[in-house]
């Protein structure tokens, strides 16, 4: 029953989103059916939809597990982008600096060293990045949304200075580091997988994240630090009274949900462009992407990986419709997205609504 | 007035109500009286469209009724008092009354015309609230009376109150009893939720009693006694009043010298406060709420932040100031606090999971990779311990403790506090909310635990219970101690007279 619920209303809100949606293309003259067989069509061929579909949803898990985690702890991490940001900087500065790239390296390590070191560089210094407005917050308590965004600007301005001025190849006219080593390089699945070609950006990073997946709810459920963590979102008064710091755990849960951010850069840097490429994130937002994603997979790893494809399928069908169809651009994505959002949000109001109807019981006083 | 016919209700497994009739006649005060968890609260919430019922009618004024919504009911003149005030502090009393007051969403607000009504309600019941006040700085007793407002101005004929009393003071039970008639003398009728059947015997005309989700009987006031409605709700007899052999006191456990407390915004709440707890007795704490007692316990508890307190409190001879509260637990304080929904539960988590609560970083529950992993035969095994022992119903461990009635969540909390076999234990209102059946057996237990031993510290409102409890009983009034007195010999009066701030002679 409880189960029902939590996958109906997410159910509920993208089909209320298509609807609206549907209507939206319709007002501008064009065929919804059309549209959205496009859509779903583009986001689901083989290999092409779905190897893209896959790869757009990797960063998004990554960052809806980062919010997921946070929430938990009653935090709304908005810094998972300024997380990413330093984390993937950070995997392509030990990519060229240990990976014996000529004039800028320091050593020479083979790929069992230096892909382990490249992950954790991004995660620990995403967990860096994560865990100054958790400490802020933890001792001042100046809230975690001011200081994330600020620290979004911060991270931003620094990572592009670095790539600017010390880590460009000479001549460059655009802004991204020079290639990492290729020892760097973790390997793409169209490598094993048959009729997956290898031109498609889809690698190991996505397996990472459903290891995080995994991960992430044995640490928040089958862990005392998750329990502390769950408690002290859910309650910082029981917390503490059962002998919780709640301070530690806010420092712990940022940290923890900056470290996820982080592994963004494994994917964008050892597994794609194989280079740090300045504002990769600006377009998609990854980090913004991921609350939403958190918001549509109520917080539970489970449901943030199936909100996370569905944000990745949206990505990639918005690219046909905008080609394919006479009227609808890629915009409309961009509109589902909100809906659906919207949708979510206003759970509790139909919830009202629906109990009226007597579809819904609402016990929850 | 308003009729309750074979309401049947379902949460789940468990039958919170099973063809439930309850008659509340116009222009009387009817209390409904049963043990925790016997569907009180559900059926009238059902009445009040909270919850729908799964089965039965519901009858007002003489005509079958649909009321699916809290709206639906105050359309026909129904309106309740939550035993947790649905108020918003910074805003006003009018404010508050007339948020949401005006279904369809009036834009403009009148006010002043509203404050006008509103202080015109409060003379006419004699409430004494000023619709100007801000709700942050009333009582307990009166933002209760703020939500009796809220109920009249929306034109409520029939009130409904859950446990209005547990929590106030004994004289803020005498107003409210008082404003209550004066409600019925205006022809309004009054439904009341309560576990003390003394209350039940001086302000009620008719009484429900139930019991396990079903009306086991319905009696005139008048034409019955405590110890018959004791009887029917618990379905045996019951000890009014708890027997306890003599204390044999031992070492001294808990020593607390000059003991003060200031509070965020400057004012001593604790003003050098002395006293001494020894092993194998009940040292009680009485005084009229808000005296220092809620900061005491936490003081104790470690749940007060170092810079803000000053004085000594030793245990077992160790100075334990310096101490987190996770440290004095595990030397053997365990503290049953005040508000079992602020500090003593995470609601939305399962009984599992709340009966570990302060112990779920180490063994038995938290066990392999250095005690990281929890381990959920253990924190299942706990519970199950924790359920049976403490006859917490329904007895299963996956439900959340959101719930659990009342006095149950309580139950859980003791038993929680329990099986830590603590050395010293820190407890403010045990029975707060908690049926006569239970009470009697949470007497037992603290009795018996101090015979195995344990210091108690027992902070209570309930004159009643920390004169039947205590050996020593400590008045604190204004944040000091200014009497001790011989539980046994002190009458209430004498107490009651300490308590609101007489010295002693
Ligand atoms: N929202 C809910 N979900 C599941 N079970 C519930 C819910 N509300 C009540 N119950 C169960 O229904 C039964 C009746 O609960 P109810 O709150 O009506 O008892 P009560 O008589 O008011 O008790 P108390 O005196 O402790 O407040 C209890 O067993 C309780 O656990
Ligand atoms: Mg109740």
């Amino acid at each position: 029953m409880k189960l029902l619920r939590e996958i109906l209303f997410p159910l509920i809100a993208v089909l209320a989103a298509f609807l609206v949606g549907a209507i939206i293309v319709l007002l501008i003259h064009d065929d919804p059916i059309e549209t959205y067989k496009l859509l779903i069509g583009s986001a689901l061929s083989w290999p092409d939809g779905i190897g893209y579909t896959l790869f757009y949803a990797t960063p998004l898990i990554f960052t809806g597990l980062a919010v997921a985690v946070a929430f938990r702890c009653g935090l709304l991490n908005i810094g998972a982008e300024g997380q990413l940001y330093v984390a993937a900087f950070a995997a392509a500065w030990v990519g060229i600096t240990f990976g014996g790239v000529e004039g800028r390296s320091i050593a020479n390590l083979s790929a069992w060293l230096l892909v382990p070191l490249a992950c954790f560089a991004a995660m620990a210094s995403g967990a860096v990045w994560g865990a100054v407005p958790g400490v802020l917050k933890a001792k001042f308590g100046s809230h975690e949304v001011i200081n994330t965004i600020m620290m979004n600007f911060i991270a931003l301005a620094l990572v592009s200075y670095f790539t600017q001025y010390h880590y460009k190849a000479q001549g460059d006219p655009i802004l991204q580091t020079v290639p990492i080593s290729a020892s760097a390089h973790i390997a793409r699945l169209g490598k094993f997988i048959p009729g997956l070609p290898e031109r498609i950006p889809l690698n190991i990073a996505f397996f990472l994240a459903l290891l995080a997946c995994v991960l992430v709810y044995i640490f928040l459920w089958r862990t005392k630090w998750g329990y502390e963590i769950r408690a002290t979102g859910a309650n910082p008064a029981a917390a503490e009274y059962g002998g919780i710091s709640t301070g530690r755990q806010i420092v712990l849960a940022m940290a923890v949900s900056g470290a996820l951010a982080g592994l963004v850069g494994v994917n964008e840097v050892l597994g794609y462009r194989y280079r740090y490429y300045d504002s990769f994130s600006s377009g998609v937002g990854y980090g913004f992407t991921g609350i939403a994603v958190a918001l549509l997979g109520r917080n539970h790893p489970v449901g943030v990986v199936f909100a996370a494809l569905f944000f990745g399928a949206l990505k990639r069908g918005g690219l046909f419709v905008d080609i394919f169809t006479e009227h609808v651009s890629k915009d409309l994505v961009e509109v589902l997205k909100a809906l659906v959002i919207l949708f979510v949000a206003a759970e509790l109001y139909f919830r009202g609504r629906l109990g009226r109807f007597g579809l819904m019981r609402r016990a929850k006083i | 007035m308003l009729e309750l016919r074979n309401i049947t209700k379902r949460f789940g497994a468990v039958l919170a109500n099973d063809h439930v009739n309850i008659k509340v006649k116009s222009g009387t005060i009817h209390a409904i009286v049963g043990e925790n968890g016997a569907g009180k609260s559900t059926a009238m919430r059902i009445a009040y469209g909270f919850y729908t019922a799964d089965e039965g009618e519901i009858i007002v004024d003489g005509q079958p009724r649909r009321i699916e919504t809290p709206h639906d009911a105050i359309a026909l003149g129904i309106g309740m008092v939550h035993q947790h005030f649905m108020l918003i502090e910074p805003m006003t009393v009018t404010e508050n009354i007339v948020l949401g007051a005006e279904p369809g969403g009036a834009v403009a607000l009148d006010l002043t015309k509203a404050a006008e009504r509103i202080r015109k309600l409060s003379e006419e019941f004699r409430l004494a609230i000023d619709p100007h006040a801000t709700i942050e700085h009333l009582s307990v007793g009166q933002q209760q009376r703020v939500e009796l407002l809220k109920a009249l101005y929306r034109e409520a004929q029939l009130l409904i109150l859950d446990e209005p009393t547990a929590v106030l003071a004994p004289q803020e039970v005498e107003e409210l009893f008082a404003i209550l008639r004066r409600m019925r003398a205006q022809g309004k009728t009054v439904v009341i939720i309560t576990h003390k059947l003394d209350e039940v015997l001086a302000i009620s005309d008719e009484v429900t009693v139930m019991r396990d989700g079903r009306v086991v009987g319905e009696l005139q006031t008048s034409a019955t006694n405590a110890a018959e409605l004791a009887r029917m709700m618990v379905g045996r007899d019951v000890l009014l009043r708890i027997e306890k052999p003599q204390a044999k006191p031992d070492s001294t456990v808990l020593s607390v010298e000059h003991l003060t407390v200031t509070a965020r915004d400057g004012t001593q709440r604790l003003k050098g406060v002395s006293f001494q707890v020894r092993a194998a007795e009940i040292v009680g704490i009485a005084g009229v709420e808000g005296n220092g007692q809620t900061e005491l316990i936490e003081a104790l508890a470690g749940l007060i932040p170092h810079a803000q307190m000053s004085g000594r409190m030793e245990y077992l001879g160790r100075d334990i100031a310096p101490l987190d509260a996770r440290s004095r637990r595990e030397l053997g304080i365990a503290h049953i606090p005040e508000d079992r929904h602020r500090r003593g539960l995470l609601l939305d988590f399962d009984l599992k999971e709340n009966s570990v609560l302060g112990v779920h970083y180490r063994p038995p529950v938290a066990v392999s990779l250095g005690s990281v992993l929890l381990d959920d035969g253990a924190i299942r095994k706990r519970t199950e311990r924790i359920i049976e022992d403490f006859d917490v119903r329904p007895a299963n461990p996956d439900l959340p403790a959101r719930s659990l009635s009342g006095g149950n969540q309580q139950k859980l909390i003791i038993g929680r506090e329990f099986v830590l076999q603590p050395k010293l234990l820190l407890v403010a209102q045990p029975t707060r909310g908690v049926d006569i059946g239970a009470i009697e057996f949470i007497h037992r237990k603290l009795v018996r635990l101090r015979d195995e031993g344990c210091a108690v510290l027992l902070v209570s409102a309930e004159l009643e219970e920390v004169t039947a409890l205590a050996d020593r009983l400590l008045i604190i009034h204004d944040g000091e101690i200014v009497g001790e007195v011989d539980p046994t010999i002190a009458t209430l009066e004498e107490i009651g007279l300490l308590m609101t701030g007489g010295k002693e002679q």
